[in-house]
């Protein structure tokens, strides 16, 4: 991101914004799961690793528990690939990693946007082939409308309202030295979604 | 410095190692691991849809057990639908050519075509002429590529999990190929494979069995194992091709053991931390002993397990490659 064109974005969250979001949501997580050692977070590739990683230390510093936290990569269960309609990101494929098991547990799954709700739709099919959990949640930081099925966050960071013509950045400290989620105006802007 | 990597797969086949680049054998090694991820699950569901509702056709010439079963699974791992031909059973023996019979299972919507065939360059006159995309599981005496790129995984997995760097390549790796060299689609793609991720290969063979020109692919070559054994970090003992000796290249199978075979006695002259490696079917006591087949610096099983993943990642590249596709409607058009 160029520093002169820095005018056009609006900041939503700044970091003690975005620290007190995680922080109620792990307050959130923590009081609807008060058997908290059978939680376990999945973070999706990139930017969930992350905020997983957040969430769950929150979580460890209001209930006294530290739950678990593994990786999702989802590409091998999108949409897109399997249609041969996309294929830019065909040389890397991430990696899903987690060493303990999912059976019978809550897996609550973390990603930054929330948009279509592809990416979650390919993750609970992928978490569904490594176990059968008791139940799936969703935690998201932003969502930022424009949903193509029905899917929706159980915890919200905030609710960015449906302009799909809205650019969306999460920018984290682990992978873009800051926190900050920004927000652009381009009328003609395909949507994006993340890291997409 | 080397060229990057390119971030997108663009070939429509896979036909040998020699028309690979560096950065594509990479890109097959660097997808693979995530492939050998979902056949280790532990809850046995060891499957993902990437090539759900395709049809992949097995098309094999000659006989074959390993490949075809290693190519089939690969296929339904990617929840593909498959479908095998055998030569003895198909209209090839009524006389019908290579492109008519491609044309019909292409008719059928096939989308890969795993291809084995006793001719060279039958898979290569096949790609060219057809839009389905074209895997050669083996070609005459010319390569069998997917054999190569398994091998050259296992070599680097064995390699970073020695040295405990997960990031290490193949570069100054020392490969020792032992045995029936003059016959060996296999030898040829692990050459390529090897030379070009910069490893240096030492064949080791009679010299009736070490074919003509070979040092023009830029490796040593020796009649001696002893020498070739010396520094080897990989000794790949070659099948002995017993149904292609007819020609008299080797006076008798039991000279060809007490001088080339790899066994607890040959293994002596070897470094202690040398792998052995065979592409299989073994002769036992042949090539190689029963002993270090089943011993401890074996490998050999890996590269089964290996070679279901990096199939899968073959696959996967050919057939869900927007470049590919790409790369395709331009030729069309």
């Amino acid at each position: 991101m160029n520093g002169d064109s820095s005018t056009e974005y609006t900041v939503i969250m700044d970091a003690a914004a975005m620290k007190a979001t995680i922080y109620s949501m792990a307050l959130a997580i923590a009081a609807d799961n008060p058997e908290l050692d059978s939680l376990v977070l999945l973070g999706i590739l990139s930017r969930g690793k992350p905020l997983a990683d957040r969430l769950a230390d929150q979580i460890g510093q209001v209930a006294g528990y530290r739950p678990p936290v593994g990786v999702l990569s989802t590409t091998m269960y999108r949409d897109d690939l399997r249609s041969g309609t996309g294929g830019e990101v065909v040389g890397r494929i991430g990696e899903t990693h987690f060493d303990f098991s999912i059976d019978n547990r809550t897996v609550l799954l973390v990603d930054d946007v929330l948009a279509a709700g592809r990416t979650i739709r390919a993750a609970m099919d992928e978490v569904m082939d490594y176990g059968r959990p008791r139940r799936i949640q969703l935690a998201c930081l932003i969502d930022r409308g424009g949903r193509e099925l029905p899917i929706q966050a159980d915890y919200l960071g905030y609710a960015l309202g449906t302009d799909a013509y809205e650019w969306v950045f999460v920018r984290l400290m682990e992978s873009d030295g800051e926190d900050v989620v920004l927000v652009k105006h381009a009328q003609d802007a395909p949507v994006s979604e993340g890291d997409e | 410095m080397e060229a990057m990597a390119p971030a997108v797969w663009v070939k429509k086949d896979l036909i040998g190692i020699r028309d690979l680049s560096r950065g594509e054998i990479e890109m097959i090694l660097d997808t693979a691991p995530q492939f050998l991820a979902v056949s280790k699950r532990a809850s046995g569901i060891k499957k993902v849809p990437l090539l759900q509702g395709r049809l992949v056709v097995n098309w094999f010439h000659e006989p074959s057990t390993r490949t075809r079963t290693s190519f089939e699974l690969a296929a339904k791992r990617l929840s593909a639908d498959t479908l095998s031909i055998a030569a003895s059973s198909s209209s090839s023996v009524k006389g019908e050519t290579l492109h008519d019979t491609l044309a019909n299972i292409e008719a059928m919507r096939a989308d890969i075509i795993v291809l084995r065939h006793g001719c060279a360059g039958a898979p290569h006159i096949l790609a060219a002429a057809h839009a389905s995309h074209i895997i050669n599981a083996g070609d005459g005496r010319h390569e069998h590529p997917t054999q190569a790129l398994l091998d050259v995984f296992t070599m680097r997995e064995t390699l970073r999990r020695q040295r405990g760097n997960p990031e290490l390549g193949l570069d100054g790796l020392k490969v020792a190929i032992i045995g029936d060299i003059e016959h060996s689609r296999v030898a040829r793609s692990n050459i390529h494979a090897l030379t070009k991720l910069g490893a240096s290969i030492t064949l080791c063979a009679p010299a009736t069995l070490l074919p003509r020109g070979v040092e023009r692919l830029g490796v040593a070559q020796t009649t001696r194992l002893c020498e070739a054994l010396a520094d080897a970090d990989v000794i790949y003992a070659l099948r002995m091709q017993l149904e292609r000796q007819s020609r008299g290249l080797l006076p008798s199978i039991r000279e060809y053991v007490k001088l080339f075979r790899v066994d607890r006695d040959s293994l002596r002259y070897a470094p202690d931390h040398a792998i052995v490696m065979h592409p299989g079917p073994i002769n036992r006591d042949l090539e190689l002993s029963t002993e270090v087949a089943d011993g401890t610096r074996s490998v050999i099983l890996q590269q089964v397990t290996n070679g279901v993943a990096v199939r899968m990642a073959i696959m996967h590249l050919l057939a869900n490659s927007g470049g590919a596709r790409r790369a395709r409607e331009s030729q069309a058009s």
